[in-house]
């Protein structure tokens, strides 16, 4: 490990009182790329990393062969989830055999990390690389720092290891330098990181343009985060970008075609993604209350609302401003074949739409989709009175909820 | 008195003819809010709602005095109809927008240091003085005028809260919906401070949700600096970890931006909590 030394020193009471600990938040907030396609974008960008082939079947491990060196390789899965090592994700192998017994054991595999679910993630693609010899670890990340309102660096010689247990446990070993976005990445700044660093004066260049190429590559792809944990310098004396992560912004993909496709929908829950695709906002947790809500905020007030009451929310479900009876349809099929619901609680503001108009809309969708499971409705804004007396009158099996706690209550009773 | 907005703010419209500009221009005018005209390059010379369109919004302020702009165009030119609007010395410059690239968000916050505007969003409902004045995307049927200021990071919350505070006859000041985007205008705290000196209002709803460290900013700042009563509503008590909830800025790491921990904070600063979104306007009034 490099120690900090002299002005280094400085530069982390300067710093490190200003970590942007919420910006971790943003990792999960956007689109993930895979290790290999992250490499591909980093090696175009002339940012060196191993030698490595991409194996979606056995019959690939041929490439293998052929292009990298044959003594010893990694083999990494190419999952969404961080934790791979600790999940057998990544194993190093010495002969042809292990290797087709690594690639056998994971192609196809349910990889469960310490970020996944008890379900875990399928591997359908592992990236074997070449070995490098490790001199040194170092961790840097490039990312959109809420507190500031900038692009912040981030930088340790604590390589390799969860950079969220390095926060908490050594922050004095993570450094920091803010972007301002009209000067870019200054030249000084990879300077001041790379000697805090503790790299020699060859390696500072190095350092300097492999930040400043990390920098063009996060501002041109609209990237909320890249991460590089563990950039490595090898015994050779060259830095290497051992793993690579980029999340990408969900806002600015319209600007990127070229990037769209590198979404892997086999990583995201299934139902999860079908609702990305009506344009819904879902997530599926575990209870047994399915809600249905217009607006991010007041679905999770829901969900809160539920559990103050004793029940468990199944799901978030945001509709969106515009509750139509089209969506409110789409929306009640997509709760409901989560077979866990057993009520379902509908919240709708009616905003600039009539309540009216919304409690047909619901008699709609439950008449068309063929709700067997209790539906407790509450309605606010215009016509609120009207549209619950057309929901009571309704047949079918809707209960009309007065205000927010009482439907929070007749939902926890209905599963009850 | 309210804040930023009243009956005599005179208000353009970026987006004036597209489908979104005319809806919610519509509505505005039938609120009663002064619209003066509205901006759509190449539609220079034309009338719409009967009020003129102008090709850029330096026009439209030097022929109609506007003081504020609500922006209905797509994301892909937000961050540029923002700076025009700031450029053109538009005092409140509220932007409806969702979806902004947050590097787009970032350059205009840094080129919008030392000039003399209100931001609002984007991603957001936008804002309201009841019975005066309307800039935004929220249903104007549910406020009345009143005592309480409500500052909200989510759209139908912010409804809520109103709801709650009418029908339990406060009324309201003015609300204001900052959005909920990790790079946004005004913050909690900028709010915060035109509410603590607006004569008008008594009481503060201020509405958080999970992700972030806005609301223990707020709690910081209210401890020294707000006067008045504030109740406080933090959504996503059950959201789990690393899971994004609709809004950009609502996820929670790491254990950073709980929603307990937000209520923590705000508790140490003496806010009324509010642990169901149900009790915003009953704990309001029993603090008046």
């Amino acid at each position: 490990m490099p120690t900090l030394a002299g002005w280094g020193q400085n530069l982390l009471v300067t710093c490190v009182a200003k970590i942007p600990k919420e910006a971790y938040c943003l990792r999960s907030l956007s689109m993930n790329l895979h290790e290999y396609q992250a490499k591909a974008l980093f090696k175009q960008a002339g940012i060196p990393v191993p030698p490595g082939v991409v194996v979606r079947k056995l019959g690939d491990l041929r490439e293998v062969y052929a292009r990298l060196s044959d003594n010893a390789w990694a083999v990494k899965a190419q999952v969404h989830a961080g934790g791979r090592g600790k999940g057998g994700g990544v194993r190093i192998v010495r002969t042809r055999s292990e290797l087709a017994a690594a690639a056998s054991a994971l192609l196809g595999s349910q990889l469960v990390t310490p970020q996944t679910d008890a379900d875990g993630l399928p591997v359908g693609a592992l990236l074997v690389e070449a070995l490098t010899d490790i001199q040194n670890e170092y961790y840097l990340s490039l990312l959109v720092d809420r507190a500031h309102e900038r692009i912040t660096v981030m930088a340790s010689s604590a390589g390799g290891m969860n950079i969220e247990t390095v926060a908490a446990e050594t922050p004095e070993l993570i450094l920091t330098t803010v972007i301002h976005p009209a000067s870019g990445l200054l030249p000084y700044q990879g300077r001041r990181l790379g000697f805090a660093l503790g790299l020699n004066k060859d390696q500072i260049g190095q350092f300097g343009a492999l930040l400043a190429k990390l920098y063009t590559l996060f501002v041109r792809h609209d990237a909320s985060l890249v991460e590089v944990n563990p950039l490595v310098l090898t015994k050779g004396g060259e830095l290497l970008a051992l793993d690579a992560k980029i999340n990408l912004d969900d806002n600015a993909l319209y600007r990127h075609p070229e990037l769209v496709d590198l979404r892997d929908p086999s990583q995201e829950n299934e139902r999860e993604a079908r609702a990305k695709q009506l344009d819904l906002n879902y997530i599926k947790l575990i209870g047994s209350i399915g809600c249905m809500v217009n607006g991010a905020g007041l679905a999770m007030a829901t969900m809160d609302l539920i559990k103050l009451h004793g029940g468990l929310p199944a799901n978030f479900l945001d509709v969106g401003g515009n509750a139509t009876v089209h969506r409110v349809t789409q929306a009640f099929k997509l709760l409901l074949s989560d077979a866990s619901v057993e009520a379902v609680l509908v919240n709708i503001f009616g905003g600039i739409v009539r309540c009216d108009l919304i409690a047909e809309g619901i008699i709609e969708a439950v008449r068309d989709v063929h709700v067997r499971v209790p539906v407790v409705v509450r309605l606010a804004g215009t016509n609120e009175q009207r549209g619950r007396e057309m929901l009571a009158a309704s047949g079918f099996n809707i209960i009309a909820a007065e205000g927010l706690s009482d439907a929070a209550d007749k939902a926890v009773k209905a599963v009850a | 008195m309210s804040i930023l907005v009243d009956s005599n703010t005179k208000v353009i419209c970026q987006g004036f003819t597209g489908k979104q500009g005319s809806f919610h221009s519509q509505q505005a005018l039938e609120y009663g809010t002064c619209l003066v005209g509205g901006v759509t390059p190449g539609r220079g010379g034309m009338t719409h709602l009967e009020r003129p369109v102008f090709d850029t919004v330096v026009e439209a302020v030097a022929e109609t005095g506007a003081q504020a702009t609500m922006i209905y165009v797509p994301a892909d030119f937000a961050a540029d109809a923002i700076l025009e609007a700031a450029d053109a010395g538009l005092r409140v410059i509220v932007c409806i927008t969702e979806g902004i690239p947050v590097l787009d968000m970032l350059r205009v916050k840094a080129a919008l240091v030392n000039v003399d505007t209100h931001l609002i969003g984007p991603n957001c409902p936008g804002i309201i003085t009841p019975g005066a004045c309307k800039l935004g995307i929220m249903p104007g049927a549910i406020h009345s005028q009143g005592r309480i200021g409500i500052i909200s990071r989510s759209g139908t919350l912010t409804y809520e809260a109103v709801y709650q505070t009418s029908q339990n006859g406060l009324g309201q000041s003015t609300c204001i919906g900052i959005g909920g985007d990790p790079i946004q205008g005004m913050n909690f705290v900028d709010c915060l401070t035109l509410f603590e000196n607006d004569p008008q209002t008594e009481g503060i709803v201020l509405v958080g949700e999970i992700g972030g460290t806005a609301e223990e900013l707020a709690a910081t700042y209210i401890q020294s600096h707000v006067s008045k009563p504030v109740v406080a509503y933090i959504a996503g008590v059950t959201a789990p970890p690393g899971k994004r909830m609709g809004h950009a800025g609502a996820i929670v790491s790491g254990g950073q931006g709980t929603a307990d921990q937000k209520f923590q904070a705000l508790a140490v600063a003496g806010v009324s909590i509010a642990r169901s979104p149900a009790e915003m306007g009953t704990k309001m009034k029993a603090l008046l």
